[in-house]
């Protein structure tokens, strides 16, 4: 028995298949994981996410400190309900997770973390926020709900008041608003549109119920799984870890390394391995009929086709829906001319000892309902 | 949860079933419980016709977006036919495991006793007590 969110029983009814993640019990799939994954990409999609963790941070010092923690720089958020992606650094550069900030008020600021990362995440922040004198608060007593898909936005506005509706409608990309009890973000991990929506747990199922009643399918956390990688997401635990650094996760966007004078954790060990040439994640998409795997062995094809380097390994792999194609992130190092495979290349997979040929892509595969690589 | 075991067919503990024709061959595909445990499968591989197999082989791999899993085959024999549909269409394994989802149909070896099959209310007991 596991830990449930407040929609656990609402999850049972539904007749979900319910799985451990991260210690708790949450829904895989409520049927069939494919329409979930479809109804998102065409519709709109119902996740609990209530797992995840929100985090608040006050006190005068807490962007301050949100500098200090984090590997992109809060700096660059200047309007209250703006959010920012970002990893979280050990002094080696490993990734302790990847989280979303929301900016609220100069003193308030919000962190969502992972599930399975919670308990170390909330260790390391106390560490270190002691010094800055800034109030950490888990906030267990939230659900969070993500409503995703192209129909995603007018459906869960029409539970708002009329007053409320306009507001949440007229939301930026990457930001957030309070409307009524509920914290309403404009973010989510499908590479759809949509809302994160933060509210008490005891309105969770109620709203939950809405939602449904006006087309809004449960969705589980297999199509979860499924639509990040379309979109070219990475997942903590499978595409980075404590082991790998930004960088060599695909994640060189988030890392803000200007100014320099900002003195992030993991700042050091981040300049030094930019001067290295090191292994990178990059997309694949399987030529053939099959399904990628995570830690399926990637290797160079030489001239006449035949097995050339070993190259890395697949992080995270799958079955793609929308492309119906398997499709992959994996880990490459660069070959003897010191070039990792590039977009448009060709590798090898090993799946159960057979060879599969397989395309180097730019991620993401899949972006607002359409595929953005070519199968042939 | 209760998953259909047609009275017409064996089974065996890992999940296959065993139509017998009335040419003496035998039709082989995965049970319902199979299908439904595996989830949306989008990926079947189904052996060469001709191939050779012993009873309890891995000869076939059928994948769902979670997992890849072997089949074995339940008696020994020559692969005569394969349901070359799945290729293109892997979810009749889930829609229809019993029928359009069947995978491959198998000559016996006369000379190899078949292995140990189970009645519909064997497997239905099986399924029983694994739960």
């Amino acid at each position: 028995m596991g830990l449930k969110t407040p929609l656990y029983d609402t999850h049972v009814s539904a007749h979900a298949k319910i799985i451990d993640f991260g210690g708790w019990d949450m829904p895989l799939h409520y049927g069939s994981q494919i329409e979930e994954h479809h109804a998102v990409r065409r519709d709109a999609g119902l996740f609990d996410v209530s797992h995840m963790c929100a985090i608040d941070l006050t006190g005068a010092r807490t962007r301050e400190f949100l500098r200090h923690l984090l590997a992109n720089d809060v700096v660059r958020l200047t309007i209250p309900g703006r959010a920012l992606y970002s990893c979280m650094l050990l002094p080696t550069g490993g990734v302790i997770d990847d989280l979303i900030a929301y900016f609220l008020t100069e003193s308030w600021f919000r962190l969502v973390v992972n599930a399975g990362t919670r308990a170390k995440d909330l260790a390391w922040i106390r560490e270190h926020a002691a010094a800055f004198g800034v109030d950490v608060r888990e906030r267990s007593d939230l659900a969070i709900l993500a409503v995703q898909g192209p129909n995603a936005r007018d459906k869960t506005a029409a539970l708002l008041s009329a007053a409320h509706r306009g507001t949440a409608l007229g939301l930026q990309r990457f930001s957030a608003v309070a409307v009524d009890s509920w914290f309403l973000a404009r973010t989510g991990y499908t590479g759809e549109d949509g809302f994160e929506i933060m509210l008490p747990g005891t309105q969770a199922p109620e709203t939950w119920r809405a939602l449904v009643a006006l087309g809004v399918r449960p969705a589980g956390l297999g199509a979860r799984d499924t639509l990040r990688l379309e979109a070219g997401m990475n997942l903590y635990g499978n595409d980075m870890d404590e082991t790998r650094h930004p960088l060599e996760s695909g994640l060189a966007w988030t890392v803000a390394f200007d100014p320099a004078g900002r003195d992030f954790i993991g700042r050091e060990a981040l300049v030094r391995a930019r001067k290295d040439l090191g292994p990178l994640l990059v997309g694949l998409v399987l030529e053939e009929r099959g399904v990628l795997r995570t830690h399926q062995a990637v290797s160079a094809a030489a001239a006449d086709g035949s097995l050339g380097e070993p190259l890395g390994e697949v992080t995270s792999g799958t079955f793609s829906p929308t492309l119906n194609r398997a499709i992959a992130l994996a880990r490459l190092r660069p070959q003897p001319d010191g070039r990792v495979p590039q977009p448009g290349g060709r590798v090898l997979v090993d799946i159960r000892g057979k060879l599969y040929a397989a395309r180097v892509v730019k991620p993401p595969f899949v972006r607002d309902g359409k595929p953005l690589v070519e199968i042939q | 949860m209760s998953e259909h075991v047609p009275a017409d067919l064996q089974y065996t503990k890992s999940h296959e079933w065993v139509r017998s024709l009335p040419d003496g061959q035998v039709e082989v595909g995965i049970t319902d419980h199979a299908q439904s445990a595996l989830g949306d499968l989008v990926f079947v591989e189904v052996p060469l016709v001709d191939r050779k197999l012993a009873a309890g082989e891995a000869c076939a791999v059928v994948e769902s977006v979670k997992a890849a899993s072997d089949v074995y085959s339940p008696v020994a024999g020559r692969v005569v036919a394969r349901n070359e549909a799945l290729s293109q269409k892997p979810e009749l394994l889930n829609s229809d495991p019993y029928g359009a989802g069947w995978m491959m149909r198998i000559e016996l070896d006369a000379k190899t006793p078949s292995a140990v099959l189970l009645r519909p209310s064997e497997y239905q007991q099986f399924l029983k007590e694994s739960e």
